[in-house]
């Protein structure tokens, strides 16, 4: 049974993580903006702006760190424009997401093109290698698995239990999930609604950028055209699968970058009988079974998508 | 009644407009400790907009708002600051109570109340100081369920757990009683008078009467954004009070004698719906020419009846007769067959706002022949309708063509009855018809609905006012935890006996009639 | 502090020069940025507007341009009246110009006045089907349709180039993923001889005229805008609501079917996998600056199809990427989402005294 025996390779392991890592980011930021009451359809546009961002800043000779810090901030930017529009304006988040989504993928083109008038191979730098941590070993298949990722899946890692942690341990996160549920209590305990949903936004939407910089900083060390392909939208799925939970985002994460490399390595095994297009549809595919998998029960943050007006009910 | 004390707030001279509307003009109140204060006025009388000055929502025109600390020394208190209005010990419970539902009680309290970078929540010692305040106070919610698990009860006692814990010094209620029942009231009565024994200091809001007499010690009328009435509660009566926020005698209807016909709505062991809003087994007839009054808490099952009539839900069980035929599959039907609906939430499922008065009119007879031809919309006779219903329910409007969400909410409900009222229904569902209007508009619907059913349509009113009831009812039934008491004769019923039913204690009067 | 008071209704003028006004400052905005660039913004301005609409040709290269944003811009327009996100007008597209091959292709021998309405009709039946899957998700299952209708745009598109490579595969294509080309009788007939422009100008203005009387004049558009408005009420008012937007959904989709069927049969003649350079997503941008009108559709659509073709022309000379024209075109949605304020509200400065 040779497409079991793919469930036991450290290599199958080790990609689904690297498929994982980018969606983790993805995932963690998209429920951090809704859990506040913002539903960010800016997330493709960001991931393709953070992408740019982070691998420009290397390829000019920033460092590696300095090039995940500029693509955080270029999403945290991306965030506060989203804000303005939907918070402060109080303007469609549906219209408003897409709109940044094709503002952020055209700048980054644009500049793109700006900085490489004309190359025809993507310049490559020199990214995140993995961190070869020898206690990881010890672990059968999932250890070296692990051995395998760079710097930056472990800060996705990090990303999750910190989101835990300030979510449910600390004031911040109680004001965090208030307003998203009911911005009137917030805002009738003398907080702010517009600078959490704004500081919201900030943070979720530097994790977003910060999904697009892992593809050009560890995984493909370059940055070219529709690389992004559609993993903001599926990030957006898997968050409603993730009913919102941090922990729930991990492992949906995970999931679904292991139904992806299993897919991958049995498009082999196939061997041209089915054509390749088939394979490439299954992550859409899988995320929108996801979805209704869970839409019936889903638990949406009652404020998302509504504007808050200061004394209007 | 213990001691008043010395004064702890003052307004002076408070003015604020929107636009050429003068919502408060020059307003002077004051308020000492352990004292509660009702304060009084119609909707649109500026109560509203005062509260949003007193806790930093709007900024004031003109005019201040002084505080005394704990020592005696006044100060002005920051505009247009929430967070200064909090930190001065202003409490506030609102009509809509502002809790998140995802949250536990305990969170709630406790939110906004820590440094927001403070890296650990602090449960402990807050559990521990909301725990004393309970036994003080006697206010007792489940701390640790989260809120969308609560009665409102339990929910507005954590409101003013809020308040109290965040040391509150003068604690404003907003129509507080609104979703109780009269037993839930009396406790929280209980809770008001000992805390004002403490020494808070407490405004009250509200436009039940009665209340205001029994529990306060001061009345401040406001009428038109002006104060009218600045006196003791003592020595007032309900008469004089409405004339004094109407400003002029308003004299309650009785409802009219009916000469019941046939049974427009029978409902025979009807069961429906489902979870917290679940009916079972109701009884309920009405006739042609009489108006049928549900009392009750909402949340006790009114919703699903209402949607009953209204064809947006189905009996599972039981059996169902709307005018000579079962239940309605859906809300067409519900309106071919002649009924005429009203519903609770005229901004939820009445209005689409942005549309424009006319096409409001004509959403439910928009397949007649007198609006659509070929399924095309004949626009001028659409318009004249409209012209018509405006004129002849006193609609204000800019005009037929103006969008609907420039109406206020009296003139919103009056085109809605308008809409009801089109084809002559033979039923008409009026569900919490007067929620929210001033008293002129609310005058105006009664009559409407009298007329209706002196003409002969049956009529089915839900409603938590307690003086709507009364006025309008030639029975009444009430409905508890998804069950419906018969309906009893409006004559021999009064409020205490609705109440107790209301709280599932149905007394002798029901009982004889079953 | 700001303040928002709401306007009774905006005036008509009000109402016209917001959404121009928008339109010309994103072409302000994304000017300065090139000028960032070091690039001469006069001659490049020059090239972009002498581009666009300089002679005949370049005005029928617009047109042309135009004529599936039109039709996207509709869709969009139908679907967001009924307050329906269909974000997938760009798989629609596809779907469109994938059902125009298969019936244009040759399988199907008849005179031009059956195959060209026979092709459009499939282009049509295409796209609406493909959005009516998330519709009826949505009415029964509650699942949203943005994540459904944008991951199919990925989907239909992976499903068109396994057609390129099978069994649609252009023999004569030398290797090339393009399709069978489509057969003259399936071909729209040019308007002018020498040009580009095609039929499917004509058609898109008619839809647009269409979709105007639909939405004002019938009962059906009413409960369309019914449901949009408030569905709660709409329901309470008894409009069936799923079904509503099941025909909404059918409407839109036909009318950005259509857009890939007047694509292949009146401009390339067979099909690619960049048949659209995102014609479904400037949709969105073309039915925003049109404020959900289907009339000012056509202008609007003008307008973006001119910064394309422009940019084209600018790109060319001054060797500066026609991502600009994408820049433009996304910048011009998000100033129009700040006009649309404008347009609801007088914004006042109150001071806090």
């Amino acid at each position: 049974m040779e497409a079991f025996e793919i469930l036991l390779q450290a290599n199958f392991w080790a990609a689904a993580i690297r498929i994982a890592t980018p969606l983790i980011f993805g995932v963690i930021g998209a429920l951090i903006c809704e859990r506040a009451g913002v539903l960010n359809l800016g997330i493709e546009g960001i991931f393709v702006a953070g992408a740019m961002a982070g691998w420009l800043a290397v390829y000019l000779g920033a460092g590696l760190w300095t090039g995940v810090a500029i693509a955080a901030l270029v999403g945290a930017l991306f965030g506060l424009l989203h804000g303005l529009f939907t918070v402060i304006l109080g303007l469609s988040q549906h219209v408003t997401g897409i709109g940044i989504t094709l503002f952020a993928t055209s700048a980054a083109y644009f500049g793109y093109r700006v900085a490489f008038p004309s190359v025809t191979e993507p310049p490559r730098i020199m990214a995140f290698q993995p961190l070869d941590l020898a206690a990881l070993k010890l672990i059968p298949v999932i250890g070296p698995a692990l051995a395998q990722q760079t710097a930056l899946t472990w800060l996705a890692f990090a990303c999750v239990a910190l989101a835990a942690l300030i979510l449910y341990r600390t004031p911040l996160g109680l004001a965090i999930r208030a307003v998203g549920d009911n911005p009137a209590s917030v805002d009738a305990q003398g907080l702010s609604v517009a600078g959490l949903r704004m500081g919201a936004l900030a943070a979720g939407s530097a994790l977003m950028a910060l999904g697009g910089a892992f593809l050009t900083m560890s995984a493909f060390n370059a940055f070219f055209f529709g690389m992004i392909n559609g993993r903001g939208w599926v990030c957006i799925a898997l968050t409603v699968f993730a009913s919102w939970r941090p922990e729930k985002a991990l492992i949906g994460a995970l999931l679904f970058g292991a139904f992806d490399a299993y897919q991958v390595r049995l498009q082999t095994l196939a061997g041209g009988i089915v054509p390749s297009q088939v394979f490439l549809m299954m992550p859409y595919i899988l995320s929108i079974v996801a979805l209704v998998l869970v839409a019936r029960r889903a638990d949406y943050p009652r404020a998302l998508m509504k504007p808050y007006i200061k004394g209007e009910r | 009644m213990s001691g008043i004390g010395e004064a702890v707030l003052r307004l002076e001279g408070v003015g604020k407009r929107f636009g050429a509307l003068v919502a408060n003009d020059a307003i002077d109140l004051s308020l000492h400790r352990g004292e509660v204060v009702a304060l009084l006025g119609e909707n649109g009388a500026g109560k509203t907009t005062l509260m949003n000055i007193l806790f930093g929502h709007y900024v004031a025109d003109e005019g201040r708002v002084m505080l005394a600390d704990a020592a005696g020394a006044w100060s002005e208190l920051p505009r247009g600051s929430p967070q200064a209005a909090l930190a001065a010990g202003i409490g506030m419970v609102h009509q809509h109570f502002t809790l998140a539902e995802n949250l536990t009680g305990l969170e709630n309290i406790i939110l906004g109340t820590q440094a927001w970078y403070s890296l650990r929540l602090s449960r402990r010692e807050a559990r521990k100081r909301i725990a004393a305040l309970m036994r003080r106070t006697g206010l007792q919610a489940d701390l640790d369920l989260p809120v969308d698990r609560l009665g409102v009860g339990e929910r507005q006692r954590l409101e003013i757990l809020k308040a109290l814990y965040r040391k509150a010094r003068i604690l404003v209620l907003d129509e507080p009683t609104a979703v109780l029942t009269p037993q839930e009231a009396e406790g929280l009565f209980a809770a008001v008078r000992t805390l004002a024994r403490e020494g808070l200091a407490v405004l009250f809001i509200s436009h039940k009467l009665g209340e205001v007499l029994a529990l306060t010690d001061r009345l401040v009328v406001l009428r038109s954004g002006r104060k009218v009435a600045d006196r003791p509660t003592a020595g007032a009566d309900r008469a004089l009070i409405a004339q004094l926020m109407v400003g002029r005698e308003v004299d309650v209807a009785r409802p009219a004698r009916a000469e019941p016909g046939r049974p427009v709505l029978v409902l025979d062991k009807v069961g429906a719906g489902q979870g917290r809003g679940r009916l079972s087994a109701i009884d309920l007839t009405i006739r042609a020419g009489e108006i049928v009054g549900i009392a009750g808490v909402s949340g006790n099952g009114q919703a699903t009846l209402a949607e009953l009539v209204a064809g947006l839900a189905q009996p599972i069980e039981g059996r169902m007769d709307l005018l000579g035929s079962g239940a309605p599959a859906n809300p067409f039907e519900a309106i071919a067959r002649g009924v005429g609906r009203l519903s609770e939430d005229r901004h939820r499922d009445g209005m689409v706002a942005e549309m424009s008065v006319a096409e409001n009119l004509i959403m439910e007879q928009r397949w007649s022949k007198g609006v659509q031809r070929f399924g095309l919309i004949r626009r001028d006779a659409a318009r004249d309708a409209a012209k018509v219903a405006i004129a002849a329910f006193d609609i204000r409007c800019p005009g037929a063509e103006a969008p609907l969400r420039l109406l206020s909410g009296g003139n919103i409900q009056k085109l809605l009855l308008a809409r009801a009222l089109a084809g002559a229904p033979r039923l008409i569902l009026a569900n919490q018809p007067t929620r929210g209007l001033d008293v002129g508009a609310t005058v105006e619907v009664h009559a409407r609905l009298r007329r209706a059913a002196l003409e002969g349509a049956g009529v089915l009113l839900i409603s938590e006012d307690f003086d709507e009831l009364f006025a309008l009812s030639h029975r009444i039934a009430v409905m508890h935890g998804g069950a419906l008491t018969p309906a009893v004769a409006a004559q021999s019923l009064d409020v205490q006996t609705i109440g107790l039913a209301m709280a599932g204690q149905p007394g002798a009067v029901f009982e004889a009639a079953a | 502090m700001i303040r928002f008071e709401p306007r009774a209704a905006p005036s008509p003028l009000l109402a016209v020069t917001i959404p121009m006004a928008a339109a010309f400052g994103s072409l302000l905005i994304a000017l300065a940025i090139l000028k960032l660039t070091g690039t001469p913004v006069l001659s490049a301005a020059g090239l972009l507007v002498n581009g666009a609409a300089g002679s005949l040709f370049a005005l029928t290269e617009t047109l042309t341009r135009a004529t599936p944003l039109i039709l996207t811009g509709l869709a969009v327009t139908v679907a967001f009246r009924a307050r329906l996100w269909n974000i997938g007008a760009e798989g629609q597209l596809y779907a469109g110009a994938l059902a125009a091959v298969a019936v244009g292709g040759g399988q199907i021998d008849a005179p031009a006045f059956i195959l060209i309405p026979l092709i459009c009709l499939a282009g049509a039946a295409a796209g609406a089907l493909l959005l009516l899957g998330p519709v009826l998700l949505k009415a029964r299952l509650s699942v949203d349709e943005v994540v459904t209708t944008l991951l199919l745009n990925f989907i239909v598109l992976l499903v068109v180039q396994m057609m390129l490579e099978g069994p649609m595969k252009d023999p004569m294509g030398m290797g090339w993923p393009q399709s069978i080309p489509i057969l003259d009788e399936a071909a729209l007939p040019r308007l002018f001889a020498q040009m580009r422009l095609h039929a499917g100008l004509l058609i898109a203005l008619a839809a647009a005229l269409g979709v105007h009387l639909l939405l004002g004049a019938t009962v059906l558009g009413y409960e369309m805008r019914a449901v949009g408005g408030n569905p709660a009420a709409a329901r309470f008012a008894g409009i069936p609501v799923d079904a509503t937007l099941a025909k909404t959904a059918l409407l839109s989709g036909a009318l950005a079917g259509l857009a890939g069927a007047s694509e292949v049969a009146g401009l390339k003649g067979y099909l690619t996998a960049d048949l659209s350079p995102g014609f479904g997503y400037s949709g969105i941008v073309v039915a925003m600056l049109a404020a959900l009108n289907p009339l000012a559709v056509v202008p609007a659509a003008i307008f973006a199809a001119g910064v394309f073709v422009g940019a084209d022309t600018m790109s060319r000379t001054l060797g500066i990427s026609n991502y600009f024209a994408d820049l433009t075109v996304s910048l011009a949605l998000l100033c129009v989402l700040v006009g649309s304020l404008f347009l609801r509200y007088r914004l006042r400065w109150v001071g806090r005294r």
